[in-house]
Protein backbone atom coordinates (compact mmCIF):
# COMPACT_ATOMS: atom_id res chain seq x y z
CA UNK A 1 0.00 0.00 0.00
CA UNK A 2 1.44 3.36 -0.88
CA UNK A 3 1.64 6.41 1.37
CA UNK A 4 -0.52 8.54 0.58
CA UNK A 5 -1.69 12.52 1.62
CA UNK A 6 -4.50 11.04 3.54
CA UNK A 7 -1.48 9.16 5.42
CA UNK A 8 0.75 12.25 6.47
CA UNK A 9 -2.84 14.25 7.14
CA UNK A 10 -3.59 12.04 9.74
CA UNK A 11 -0.16 11.67 11.63
CA UNK A 12 -0.26 15.59 11.57
CA UNK A 13 -4.57 15.54 12.95
CA UNK A 14 -3.10 13.77 15.65
CA UNK A 15 -0.20 15.46 16.37
CA UNK A 16 -1.83 18.72 16.92
CA UNK A 17 -4.45 17.07 19.04
CA UNK A 18 -1.34 15.70 20.94
CA UNK A 19 -0.75 19.44 21.63
CA UNK A 20 -4.13 20.37 22.51
CA UNK A 21 -4.02 17.88 24.70
CA UNK A 22 -1.57 18.94 26.62
CA UNK A 23 -2.68 22.80 26.41
CA UNK A 24 -5.78 21.05 28.07
CA UNK A 25 -4.49 18.84 30.95
CA UNK A 26 -1.13 20.29 32.09
CA UNK A 27 -0.88 23.49 33.93
CA UNK A 28 3.00 23.82 33.77
CA UNK A 29 3.30 27.09 31.52
CA UNK A 30 6.66 25.46 29.92
CA UNK A 31 5.03 22.50 29.01
CA UNK A 32 1.64 24.20 27.43
CA UNK A 33 4.27 26.15 25.74
CA UNK A 34 5.11 23.23 24.25
CA UNK A 35 2.42 21.75 23.59
CA UNK A 36 1.46 24.85 21.66
CA UNK A 37 5.05 23.69 19.64
CA UNK A 38 3.52 20.55 18.65
CA UNK A 39 0.38 22.21 17.28
CA UNK A 40 2.33 24.67 15.15
CA UNK A 41 4.93 21.46 13.85
CA UNK A 42 1.72 19.30 13.13
CA UNK A 43 0.70 21.95 10.80
CA UNK A 44 3.99 22.58 8.94
CA UNK A 45 3.87 18.96 8.67
CA UNK A 46 -0.07 19.53 6.66
CA UNK A 47 1.62 22.14 4.73
CA UNK A 48 4.94 20.05 3.82
CA UNK A 49 2.46 17.22 2.60
CA UNK A 50 0.24 19.20 0.52
CA UNK A 51 2.87 20.86 -0.79
CA UNK A 52 4.70 17.61 -1.97
CA UNK A 53 2.02 16.05 -3.20
CA UNK A 54 0.85 19.12 -5.29
CA UNK A 55 4.05 19.58 -6.97
CA UNK A 56 3.98 22.97 -5.53
CA UNK A 57 6.65 24.59 -3.24
CA UNK A 58 4.30 27.53 -1.73
CA UNK A 59 3.76 25.33 1.39
CA UNK A 60 7.37 24.92 1.80
CA UNK A 61 8.17 28.29 1.98
CA UNK A 62 5.30 29.12 4.15
CA UNK A 63 6.61 26.60 6.95
CA UNK A 64 9.89 28.55 6.53
CA UNK A 65 8.19 31.92 7.63
CA UNK A 66 5.71 29.65 10.17
CA UNK A 67 9.52 28.41 11.65
CA UNK A 68 10.81 31.63 11.96
CA UNK A 69 7.65 33.47 13.79
CA UNK A 70 7.70 30.28 15.88
CA UNK A 71 11.32 31.15 17.16
CA UNK A 72 10.52 34.59 17.61
CA UNK A 73 7.17 33.72 19.62
CA UNK A 74 9.20 31.42 21.55
CA UNK A 75 11.52 33.93 22.43
CA UNK A 76 9.27 36.39 23.62
CA UNK A 77 6.93 33.91 25.08
CA UNK A 78 9.73 32.80 27.34
CA UNK A 79 10.81 35.92 28.44
CA UNK A 80 7.43 36.91 29.99
CA UNK A 81 7.52 33.31 31.30
CA UNK A 82 10.67 34.40 33.51
CA UNK A 83 9.12 37.95 33.98
CA UNK A 84 6.23 36.37 35.40
CA UNK A 85 8.41 34.20 37.53
CA UNK A 86 10.32 37.32 38.91
CA UNK A 87 7.19 38.61 39.64
CA UNK A 88 5.30 36.12 40.98
CA UNK A 89 7.20 33.20 42.10
CA UNK A 90 5.30 30.55 40.07
CA UNK A 91 4.67 28.98 36.22
CA UNK A 92 1.54 27.42 37.28
CA UNK A 93 -1.52 28.44 35.79
CA UNK A 94 -3.64 27.65 38.91
CA UNK A 95 -1.87 30.09 40.67
CA UNK A 96 -2.43 33.17 38.39
CA UNK A 97 -5.82 33.78 38.99
CA UNK A 98 -5.31 37.36 39.99
CA UNK A 99 -8.02 38.11 37.01
CA UNK A 100 -10.80 35.88 38.48
CA UNK A 101 -13.60 37.80 39.67
CA UNK B 1 11.06 0.69 1.96
CA UNK B 2 9.40 3.96 2.04
CA UNK B 3 6.53 2.75 3.73
CA UNK B 4 8.55 0.93 6.36
CA UNK B 5 10.38 4.68 6.84
CA UNK B 6 7.06 6.62 7.00
CA UNK B 7 5.25 3.92 9.77
CA UNK B 8 8.60 4.07 11.67
CA UNK B 9 8.68 7.92 11.72
CA UNK B 10 5.52 8.46 12.41
CA UNK B 11 5.40 6.32 15.06
CA UNK B 12 7.80 7.89 16.97
CA UNK B 13 6.87 10.85 16.50
CA UNK B 14 3.53 10.20 17.94
CA UNK B 15 5.30 8.43 20.73
CA UNK B 16 7.51 10.93 21.95
CA UNK B 17 4.54 13.86 20.76
CA UNK B 18 2.20 12.08 23.73
CA UNK B 19 5.02 11.33 26.28
CA UNK B 20 5.61 15.36 25.96
CA UNK B 21 2.62 16.07 27.38
CA UNK B 22 1.51 13.09 29.34
CA UNK B 23 4.87 11.14 30.75
CA UNK B 24 3.29 8.22 33.66
CA UNK B 25 6.74 8.38 34.76
CA UNK B 26 7.91 11.58 34.95
CA UNK B 27 6.72 15.21 35.68
CA UNK B 28 9.67 16.67 35.42
CA UNK B 29 9.62 19.61 31.94
CA UNK B 30 13.34 18.51 31.27
CA UNK B 31 11.99 15.02 30.18
CA UNK B 32 9.37 17.08 27.78
CA UNK B 33 11.88 18.62 26.33
CA UNK B 34 14.16 16.00 25.75
CA UNK B 35 11.15 14.17 24.41
CA UNK B 36 10.47 17.38 22.15
CA UNK B 37 13.46 16.82 20.99
CA UNK B 38 12.73 13.59 19.79
CA UNK B 39 9.83 14.65 17.96
CA UNK B 40 10.91 17.13 15.86
CA UNK B 41 14.18 14.44 14.72
CA UNK B 42 11.72 12.31 14.04
CA UNK B 43 9.64 14.88 12.21
CA UNK B 44 12.06 16.11 10.41
CA UNK B 45 12.68 12.28 9.08
CA UNK B 46 9.31 12.56 7.79
CA UNK B 47 10.19 15.99 5.58
CA UNK B 48 12.82 13.63 4.61
CA UNK B 49 10.53 11.78 3.07
CA UNK B 50 8.43 14.27 1.91
CA UNK B 51 11.46 15.49 -0.02
CA UNK B 52 11.47 18.81 1.50
CA UNK B 53 15.54 18.40 2.14
CA UNK B 54 15.65 21.85 3.31
CA UNK B 55 13.02 22.30 5.68
CA UNK B 56 14.72 19.06 7.48
CA UNK B 57 17.65 20.57 8.00
CA UNK B 58 15.42 24.16 9.35
CA UNK B 59 13.67 21.92 11.79
CA UNK B 60 16.53 20.39 13.39
CA UNK B 61 18.84 23.78 13.32
CA UNK B 62 16.18 25.89 14.65
CA UNK B 63 14.08 23.77 16.67
CA UNK B 64 16.62 21.04 17.70
CA UNK B 65 19.48 23.16 18.16
CA UNK B 66 17.83 26.87 19.29
CA UNK B 67 14.58 26.56 20.28
CA UNK B 68 15.08 23.60 22.88
CA UNK B 69 18.20 25.00 24.73
CA UNK B 70 15.98 28.05 25.03
CA UNK B 71 13.74 25.86 26.59
CA UNK B 72 15.98 24.48 28.97
CA UNK B 73 17.76 27.43 30.26
CA UNK B 74 13.96 28.71 31.03
CA UNK B 75 13.27 25.49 32.89
CA UNK B 76 17.00 26.18 34.48
CA UNK B 77 16.44 29.08 35.25
CA UNK B 78 12.42 28.33 37.30
CA UNK B 79 11.83 26.07 39.89
CA UNK B 80 11.29 22.48 38.42
CA UNK B 81 10.86 20.76 42.14
CA UNK B 82 6.98 22.34 42.64
CA UNK B 83 5.65 20.75 39.35
CA UNK B 84 7.00 17.20 40.21
CA UNK B 85 4.93 17.57 43.34
CA UNK B 86 2.04 18.36 41.72
CA UNK B 87 -0.59 15.42 40.40
CA UNK B 88 -2.35 14.83 36.98
CA UNK B 89 -6.17 15.86 38.01
CA UNK B 90 -7.88 12.70 37.13
CA UNK B 91 -11.16 14.22 36.10
CA UNK B 92 -9.45 16.64 34.09
CA UNK B 93 -6.88 14.33 32.44
CA UNK B 94 -9.94 12.00 31.51
CA UNK B 95 -12.11 14.98 30.24
CA UNK B 96 -9.03 16.25 28.01
CA UNK B 97 -8.39 12.94 26.53
CA UNK B 98 -11.87 12.33 25.72
CA UNK B 99 -12.48 16.05 24.21
CA UNK B 100 -9.19 15.67 22.18
CA UNK B 101 -10.03 11.92 20.92
CA UNK B 102 -13.39 13.23 19.52
CA UNK B 103 -11.74 16.24 17.72
CA UNK B 104 -9.47 13.75 16.27
CA UNK B 105 -11.98 11.51 14.87
CA UNK B 106 -13.89 13.75 13.79
CA UNK B 107 -11.23 15.75 11.61
CA UNK B 108 -9.79 11.83 10.62
CA UNK B 109 -13.47 11.29 9.34
CA UNK B 110 -14.09 14.48 7.41
CA UNK B 111 -10.13 13.90 5.50
CA UNK B 112 -11.14 10.90 4.63
CA UNK B 113 -14.79 11.29 3.42
CA UNK B 114 -13.15 14.32 1.60
CA UNK B 115 -10.93 11.79 -0.85
CA UNK B 116 -8.11 14.11 -0.83
CA UNK B 117 -5.55 11.50 -1.24
CA UNK B 118 -6.93 10.98 -5.03
CA UNK B 119 -7.46 14.02 -5.72
CA UNK B 120 -3.97 14.98 -5.18
CA UNK B 121 -1.30 12.51 -6.25
CA UNK B 122 2.19 14.82 -6.93
CA UNK B 123 5.86 13.86 -6.35
CA UNK B 124 7.00 17.02 -5.23
CA UNK B 125 10.23 18.74 -6.13
CA UNK B 126 12.96 17.59 -4.44
CA UNK B 127 15.69 20.23 -5.27
CA UNK B 128 16.47 23.15 -2.71
CA UNK B 129 17.39 25.72 -5.68
CA UNK B 130 13.62 26.40 -6.84
CA UNK B 131 12.60 26.90 -2.92
CA UNK B 132 15.40 29.71 -2.31
CA UNK B 133 14.19 31.20 -5.93
CA UNK B 134 10.90 31.19 -5.03
CA UNK B 135 11.73 32.68 -1.18
CA UNK B 136 13.89 35.72 -2.99
CA UNK B 137 11.50 36.21 -5.88
CA UNK B 138 7.78 35.77 -5.06
CA UNK B 139 8.12 35.83 -1.41
CA UNK B 140 10.71 38.58 -0.88
CA UNK B 141 8.67 41.32 0.85
CA UNK B 142 7.33 38.51 3.54
CA UNK B 143 10.69 37.75 3.94
CA UNK B 144 12.08 41.38 4.78
CA UNK B 145 8.43 41.59 7.01
CA UNK B 146 9.37 38.49 9.13
CA UNK B 147 13.47 39.84 9.51
CA UNK B 148 11.90 42.96 11.09
CA UNK B 149 9.77 40.95 13.54
CA UNK B 150 12.87 38.98 14.41
CA UNK B 151 14.51 42.30 15.30
CA UNK B 152 10.96 43.50 17.40
CA UNK B 153 11.66 40.08 19.18
CA UNK B 154 14.86 41.01 19.77
CA UNK B 155 14.09 44.28 21.58
CA UNK B 156 10.71 42.62 23.33
CA UNK B 157 13.08 40.15 24.34
CA UNK B 158 15.56 42.77 26.02
CA UNK B 159 13.03 44.93 27.20
CA UNK B 160 10.85 41.76 29.38
CA UNK B 161 14.08 40.05 30.74
CA UNK B 162 15.72 43.87 31.75
CA UNK B 163 15.28 44.10 35.88
CA UNK B 164 12.33 46.77 36.40
CA UNK B 165 14.21 49.16 38.00
CA UNK B 166 13.03 52.59 36.71
CA UNK B 167 9.48 51.54 37.81
CA UNK B 168 10.14 50.58 40.94
CA UNK B 169 11.90 53.74 42.00
CA UNK B 170 8.74 55.79 40.41
CA UNK B 171 6.89 53.66 42.54
CA UNK B 172 8.89 55.38 45.85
Amino acid sequence: MTIGLEHYLIVSVVLFCLGLLGVIIRRNLIVMYMGLELMLNAANLALVAFSHFRDNLDGQVMVFFIITVAAAEVAVGLALIVALYRKRQTNDVTDLTSMKL
Amino acid sequence: MQEILFYIFSALTLLCGLLVVFNPFSRNPVTSAMFLVLTIISMSGLFVLLKAFFLAAVQILVYAGAVIVLFLFVIMLLDVKDEERRRYQKFGTFLGFAAVTGLAMLIINTIKQSGVSHALTGDGVAETKPLGKLLFTDYLLPFEIVSILLLVAMVGCILLSKREETAEAEAE
